[in-house]
């Protein structure tokens, strides 16, 4: 199996590469259309901020790319937050790939939303054998709220989509690479998918 | 809902585990790849490596250990120690850290926090500050508590969080070592001043003292060393016991 993480500067990408070892894979790292498109499977990872990295993302014609792709792709953190239509952060326009916004959290809760927490209302493949309630590992100060996409919820200042799906595209809020066993083993369903 | 964290710190010198009492006398504890992958099964919720080595070859020892580390374990952690340029932040989080931790390097040079956040987000920029209570006033420290600065602990703590910090973690020296309880005063007025995740530190000593500081200290995560290095506290039963006092957990 050929897996791809998309390329374009944005954070740490050493994490995904060892979850996705660990779990006896390869994955290489690109930013080549044709080798992206040829993957079986595309992991868009994002850390950082939201105007810069989509900023990256046109400079070398990722985002015209991204929404036309037919694999299965995974968006995590940031790389979900890129996938929705807009982000609060920095006003930046998104990819459009699932139908929701990305809005600020207030200062009623600590911002950023820093560690572990439960994703529940679980409703996807992504999802095989997890049981609901585990606890994923988050960090964002931004947020998708509950759409018809949504696969998972979690609970910070108000129920909010910690992933999402829209055919063959999957976002997730959390680090599966980071949030343990049950993370890895989410991990492991995307690549099974 | 949003777990309280329980974070063992390890202090790295030569690729090695060591902890000091109030920061002086080291005592061997092992190696720090071995430790890590003990304390993220035993339920840890994040690891932080502090490296106290203080030579330019470490440099390339403590790259390695990270990337030994991230290869190792599937829990966030932080590395913090010396880290005073943009360049060795980048080599740190490609070499798989979640997060920095700046200490002195941000009192000298404020912008860094700054030039951090923007770079590479405020998510991974956890600013360190060690504080002294000297006559009824937090003062903030340096060079592992021995030297004092005109920086006021509140402050500062709410300087770091508007030049971008994500996380700051508060070490009080009059604790530290001490293992008689976390400075919960001191915590719950930051956690009120300020509105990013803070780590009490300095001063655990039994179970109780980690209630204590999530209750009354209003902490969002609690970090030791020696305590879960020498198994004074196994991981496990710590997180039980804060459970049993409806203190929400990952268990």
């Amino acid at each position: 199996m050929k897996i791809v993480i998309i390329n374009y500067g944005a954070g740490n990408i050493q994490s995904i590469m060892f979850a996705i070892e660990r779990l006896g894979f390869h994955a290489v790292l690109s930013n080549d259309p044709a080798e992206i498109k040829a993957a079986d499977k595309v992991i868009f990872p994002g850390v950082g901020e939201a105007s810069y990295a989509m900023n990256m993302l046109r400079k070398s014609g990722l985002d015209s790319l991204i929404p036309t792709l037919t694999q299965p792709v995974l968006g995590i953190c940031l790389g979900m937050q890129l996938m929705c239509h807009h982000s609060e952060e920095g006003d930046t326009t998104g990819l459009g790939i699932f139908d929701v916004n990305v809005y600020k959290y207030t200062d009623k809760v600590k911002v950023p939303q820093m560690g572990w927490n439960t994703i529940y209302n679980l409703k996807s493949g992504l999802f095989k054998d997890i049981a609901e309630n585990e606890y994923m590992y988050l960090v964002h100060s931004f947020y998708a709220p509950l759409c018809k996409e949504t696969i998972a919820t979690t609970n910070y200042e108000v129920e909010y989509s910690s992933a999402l799906e829209s055919d063959n595209f999957f976002g997730t809020q959390f680090h599966p690479e980071k949030s343990g066993d049950v993370g890895e083993k989410i991990l492991k369903n995307f690549l099974e998918l | 809902m949003l777990t309280k964290r329980i974070i063992p710190c390890l202090d790295i010198k030569n690729g090695r585990t060591v902890k000091g009492v109030n920061f002086v006398d080291l005592r061997d504890a092992g190696d720090p790849v071995e430790l890590a992958k003990i304390y993220s099964d035993e339920g840890a919720d994040e690891l932080v490596f502090l490296d106290i080595s203080a030579t330019e070859e470490r440099r390339r020892t403590l790259f390695d250990l990270v990337r030994k580390v991230a290869a190792t374990i599937n829990i966030p952690f932080t590395v913090g120690g010396g880290i005073s340029a943009v360049e060795d932040v980048e080599e740190l989080l490609q070499n798989g850290a979640d997060k920095v931790s700046i200490n002195s390097s941000a009192v000298k040079n404020p912008q860094l926090i700054n030039d951090l956040a923007q770079k590479f987000g405020s998510q991974c920029v956890v600013v360190a500050i060690d504080a002294k209570q000297i006559d009824g006033q937090w003062i903030v420290h340096l060079v592992g508590g021995k030297v004092p600065t005109e920086l006021n602990l509140f402050d500062w703590a709410k300087e770091v969080e508007q030049r971008g910090a994500g996380e700051i973690l508060f070490t009080s020296m009059n604790n530290d070592g001490t293992k008689s309880g976390f400075a919960n005063e001191a915590l719950a007025k930051l956690s009120s001043l300020v509105n990013i995740p803070i780590i009490a530190s300095g001063g655990a000593g039994n179970v109780q003292h980690f209630v204590d500081t999530f209750v009354d200290g209003k902490a969002d995560a609690a970090l030791a060393a020696s305590v879960f290095h020498f198994k004074e506290i196994e991981i496990k039963a710590l997180k039980q016991e804060l459970k049993n006092n409806n203190i929400e957990v990952r268990i």
